[in-house]
């Protein structure tokens, strides 16, 4: 999905978002309020200077405007696969994006991520997936990486896990199946801009995403291993 | 002799003076995703996870099994790490260790295994911000690589040997995406040193090398335990912007060169071309008039 077509949905009343080598970044009013708005855009590869300059405007927003809402755009094809981004550290990059959108959170920052393209791996752990809440519009792609990858590296045949992505959320790429698993909050259908105002009002302050997962049926052991070890006692099976 | 690379994760338990596990394997708690895809099974799922005495603290501590699927995160090892920092919040000990050896996802449960690692990257940070410092130990031969080299990065202090390894994505897999002449996964000196711990020093991701011994990481740990205490363990607004300039101020002196030798040479290290030679005594005196964020 286009960036601009998306920003005007889902702030009707106005943006200033813009795009610098397919990083997003910008305000934007919601319900009447300002809003830090970033992201990336046409499923840019994650390397250490766009991880950078989204922590930029993190931090930037948590020292000019505390308690300001922060929106994180996903559209990424995961961590750039370059020998330049490891030997800079690109982990030690990507931690540090996460880190920012953790402060910013316990700063009292409500922060709300929305996959509206492609979401993978290392691009999502520390961008939506570190928010308050994430959300995915209906179409959107989410994985960890492409079955025919996958199947290479576990050595499963490929046509095995095509069969058991029909039924089990774990290998398959669709966003109702992060949702299932917890890992997504909803899926917006219909309007983005009262979906975003009531997703804001509605943000979460702790994880939940185990209990979501094991509520919906999409990751039923996370959350019984959680309460084992925080109880001492055994794993209830759920 | 003592290696840590060669021990195990429950070997490498040696290092604390007392260890008692959470969730044991006598409750055979083990992954839900195996056996569809016809991959065996452990009965911890590949990570220790308990409670432990060092020296005089009490700790909780997690140890990665490399020889299970390469220390991989599923949901159960994602849960039992989750678990084993959310008790951290709630028991307070003097710190949590994590023995980390481990690819990162574990591609099987893919992404029940994504979304486990983003959970144990914010209990860590959950940790931190209720004041108990997180250490993380770095010298098994699989590394610390994927969603795992980011949540090492989120912990207040790392240990790491000269063997050991710190990165994202495996040079296997930046092979297979973008060709030998982008990164030859086979050059294993070229591997070495891009991601093995001299390197991750130099460079400030790492704050401590210690030699190949148990005794040596038990050594690192408890003065780590007991540095973390002397200033803030939570995040803070502060610390990070010194660490968005100290990233900045990375790509703007070394994003342009192209070997890590190259990188060490515009440090001001003597002879670059020694560094993979020098024992950790010999490396930490020449390293330390140059390294980065130190």
């Amino acid at each position: 999905m286009d960036w601009n077509t998306l920003a005007n949905a889902l702030f009707p009343q106005g943006h200033d978002i813009t795009e610098h080598d397919q990083f997003l970044s910008g305000s934007a009013t919601v319900e009447g309020q300002t809003a830090t708005v970033i992201g990336t855009t046409g499923h840019a590869p994650i390397g250490v200077e766009i991880a950078l300059a989204q922590a930029k405007a993190i931090l930037a927003t948590v020292r000019s405007h505390p308690g300001r809402p922060i929106v994180m755009l996903v559209d990424t094809q995961g961590q750039r696969l370059r020998h330049r981004d490891e030997m800079l550290g690109i982990n030690s990059y990507m931690a540090h994006l996460g880190k920012c959108v953790d402060l910013a959170r316990r700063k009292g920052h409500r922060v709300i991520g929305l996959v509206y393209d492609q979401a993978l791996s290392g691009g999502f752990i520390t961008s939506g997936l570190m928010a308050d809440a994430c959300y995915a519009l209906p179409d959107a792609t989410i994985r960890v990486m492409a079955l025919a990858a996958m199947a290479r590296i576990t050595k499963v045949p490929e046509e095995t896990l095509t069969e058991l992505a029909k039924s089990n959320p774990v290998f398959a790429p669709g966003p109702e199946n992060y949702l299932r698993m917890g890992g997504l909050q909803a899926i917006w259908q219909g309007d983005m801009a009262a979906s975003l105002a009531s997703a804001l009002a509605d943000a979460p302050r702790t994880d939940q995403r185990s209990a979501l997962g094991l509520a919906r049926g999409g990751r039923k052991m996370a959350q019984p291993v959680i309460d084992a070890i925080m109880s001492g006692t055994h794993v209830r099976a759920a | 002799m003592s290696s840590y690379l060669e021990a195990n994760a429950r070997e490498r338990l040696a290092l604390f003076d007392s260890f008692e596990e959470f969730v044991s394997p006598a409750q055979r708690v083990v992954s839900p995703h195996l056996a569809q895809l016809n991959a065996p099974v452990a009965f911890d799922d590949g990570v220790v996870v308990g409670r432990a005495r060092l020296g005089a603290a009490t700790v909780f501590a997690a140890a990665q099994e490399g020889g299970f699927m390469g220390g991989a995160v599923g949901e159960v090892h994602g849960a039992k790490l989750v678990g084993l920092l959310r008790r951290a919040v709630a028991e307070r000990p003097d710190a949590v260790v994590l023995l980390l050896e481990t690819g990162g996802v574990r591609l099987h449960e893919a992404n029940a295994g994504l979304i486990a690692v983003s959970e144990v990257m914010r209990a860590v940070l959950d940790a931190r911000d209720a004041g108990i410092p997180v250490i993380v130990l770095i010298g098994g031969s699989n590394g610390a690589f994927g969603g795992m080299g980011i949540v090492a990065r989120c912990a207040n202090t790392l240990i790491i040997s000269e063997e050991g390894r710190l990165a994202m994505s495996g040079p296997e897999v930046i092979e297979t995406a973008n060709g030998v002449e982008e990164f030859d996964s086979r050059d294993r000196a070229l591997v070495w040193r891009t991601t093995g711990g001299k390197h991750r020093y130099l460079m400030g991701d790492v704050h401590r090398i210690v030699d190949d011994s148990i005794p040596s990481f038990r050594a690192a740990a408890m003065e780590a335990i007991a540095a973390a205490k002397q200033g803030p363990v939570a995040l803070t607004l502060e610390a990070l912007e010194v660490e968005q300039h100290m990233l900045e101020q990375r790509i703007a002196r070394f994003g342009a060169l192209p070997d890590p030798l190259d990188v060490w040479a515009a440090m001001g290290v003597a002879k670059p071309s020694d560094v993979p030679m020098l024992d950790v005594d010999a490396f930490t005196a020449a390293a330390n008039p140059h390294r980065q964020g130190a």
